[in-house]
């Protein structure tokens, strides 16, 4: 069990030398500005991949609107910075417990509703909120929300995106997550065996969203504006595919489902529609040779190579 | 003897059918009894009551002195009800040890903080929970399958880790839904010396469904028989053997 913690230990390690070098080539300007960019890019789309997979993949409840608890992360952020000069982590702290808010009261009405139905009722509701952020004028209605300063740093991006990784998968690693699993697998022997399925569900629902809002806050601190534009429905799809890519149910294939379509969108940048082919293309590839998605249900601590690697001490 | 189940003129409608109706049933701590009757008669839709699947149309259920009204099912496993069901229904893609982890659920005290930072209690009980599992998969002849896909053991073994993971929840009273349905009668056999074993072991009460009334009558103490939703007769084995009510419903349906 212990070996547990030193496991933890040495992906810390690894990752924290994975930043150093980055952070390095960011300094030297050998990566500039557009990777820099980009980089935060992809530590956000993490954090949405990660925390949609929490509901996704391992409660098996579809959710489709996921970008408007970005939005509102987003929003509550700016609005605070801007308007009440908050610090920026009590910005992204408020952000998560707002967010994570709406999550509950979304949640609790629509939890009872399975499948398609749930993933149609959150995709309304996704909507809803940025329709509603659209027509208030306050955070800047469909003009979206200006003047935000650029506080979202490649390190500040990275050791969020990292604390969010290692929250994600101890959540899921606990009683917390096997109840959530057992909700996935058989939803009546999880209730049999004592696990309040509506709790359950509902605080996934809540912790998932509260990350997306997390990352809506970095997000509104990357560039100098928030658009509703940037939370819509599509936007959420685009978070789906991330976790189908990646494989439901593993972290690792969360983490390389974002990374993949963050990077193939960003080499395509200068060609949008091609970007949209090939996204296209990737998907039908993904469907007929790997439909559980790059990584399955497997995590890369789980694969040979690690545990030779944790082996050797 | 004390009272830990008892059921009051319990019925339950599905639409115009009475699938049970005005049930009476007392189970005393550490009894085995037996619920017998013909397929659709009631038994299971019996279990799901008592396991708060569904609720009663009218009468009333008590457990340990207090009514189960308006509880969900997971309310009622943590007052001490388990539960298997007649089509099997493990975690079937989860790994046999995380089957029987699942069900210690409501037994592991440690909050969200300390598994997220895996600190405080969660270390300990997660390794008490692991060793738990393992020594409880010992008793079902499971310890050596512990890793193994739940999906891929064959029938028997699926229906015992059925029953493992029900003991892992510490049931007062464990209800078991015709756990012999397609075992070989050797499996059967064995299966039903466990049961007999378990309920010294865990000083555990059990109500045991099962159509072939020969093995019922082995082991049970008193006996239920259930026909079209209602009980035609109840008593010791022998007075049930010679019931001629139950010879009517049960052995001479063609006499
Ligand atoms: N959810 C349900 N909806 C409608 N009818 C049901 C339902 N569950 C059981 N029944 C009916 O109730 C009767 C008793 O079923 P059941 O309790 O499964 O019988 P047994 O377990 O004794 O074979 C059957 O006629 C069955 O069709
Ligand atoms: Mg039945």
């Amino acid at each position: 069990m212990n070996s547990l913690r030193k496991l933890d230990a040495k992906a810390i390690i690894i990752s924290l030398i994975g930043f150093a070098i980055l952070q390095g080539l960011l300094t030297a300007d050998i990566l500039d500005n557009f990777w820099e960019l980009n980089m935060i890019l992809i530590c956000i789309n993490i954090i949405l991949a990660v925390s949609l997979n929490l509901i996704n993949g391992y409660t098996g409840q579809l959710s489709l609107g996921h970008a408007g608890f970005m939005a509102v992360g987003a929003y509550t952020g700016a609005v605070l910075t801007v308007n009440f000069h908050t610090p920026f982590l009590i910005s992204i702290i408020i952000s998560f417990v707002t967010a994570a808010i709406l999550g509950a009261m979304i949640g609790l009405p629509t939890i009872r509703l399975s499948g398609d139905y749930l993933a149609i009722a959150t995709l309304g509701l996704g909507e809803i909120i940025r329709i509603v952020i659209m027509n208030v004028n306050y955070v800047g209605g469909a003009a979206g929300f200006m003047g935000i300063p650029k506080y979202t740093t490649f390190a500040w991006a990275f050791f969020v995106m990292l604390f969010v990784v290692f929250f994600i998968k101890n959540y899921v690693n606990s009683s917390f997550g096997r109840a959530c699993i057992a909700i996935r697998e058989n939803e009546i022997a999880a209730e049999t065996m004592g696990v309040n399925t509506t709790k359950y569900k509902v605080l996934a629902f809540m912790v998932g969203a509260g990350f997306a809002g997390v990352a809506g806050c970095l997000f509104g601190h990357t560039f100098y504006i928030v658009h509703p534009s940037s939370f819509t429905f599509l936007a959420s799809f685009n978070y789906v595919i991330m976790i189908v890519m990646g494989g439901l149910g593993s972290i690792t294939g969360s983490i390389a489902g974002a990374f993949i379509l963050t990077t193939v969108s960003a080499l395509l940048s200068a060609w949008p529609e091609l970007r949209m082919i090939i996204y296209a293309v990737i998907l039908i590839l993904l469907m007929f040779y790997r439909p559980q998605g790059l990584f399955g249900n497997i995590e890369l601590t789980s694969l040979p190579i690690f545990k030779r690697f944790k082996g050797g001490k | 003897m004390s009272i830990l189940l008892e059921a009051k003129e319990v019925s339950k409608m599905f639409g115009g059918l009475k699938a049970v109706s005005n049930f009476d049933m007392t189970i005393n701590k550490g009894e085995l009894i037996g619920l017998i009757g013909p397929n659709g008669a009631g038994k299971t839709t019996a279990f799901n009551l008592f396991t708060g699947v569904y609720q009663p149309t009218t009468g009333v259920i008590n457990f340990a002195g207090k009514s189960l009204k308006g509880m969900k099912p997971s309310q009622i496993t943590q007052r001490g009800i388990a539960r298997t069901f007649q089509n099997i229904r493990l975690f079937s893609e989860l790994s046999v040890l995380d089957n029987v982890k699942i069900a210690y659920h409501t037994h592991l005290k440690y909050n969200l903080a300390e598994a997220v930072l895996r600190v405080g209690r969660y270390m300990k009980e997660e390794k008490r929970i692991e060793e738990a599992g393992r020594e409880l998969l010992k008793i079902f002849k499971l310890e050596d399958k512990a890793d193994e896909i739940a999906k891929n053991l064959p029938y028997g073994a699926q229906r015992r880790l059925e029953i493992a993971r029900a003991l892992a929840t510490r049931p007062q009273l464990l209800l078991l839904d015709e756990p012999a349905a397609g075992m070989n009668p050797q499996e059967t056999n064995e299966l039903m010396d466990m049961i007999r074993w378990i309920r010294k072991e865990f000083a555990l009460s059990i109500l045991l469904i099962e159509h072939d009334m020969s093995l019922v009558m082995g082991i049970c103490e008193r006996i239920y028989v259930l026909e079209y939703g209602s009980i035609i007769a109840h008593g010791l084995p022998e007075e049930i053997k010679k019931n001629p009510e139950v010879i009517r419903a049960y052995l001479g349906g063609e006499a």
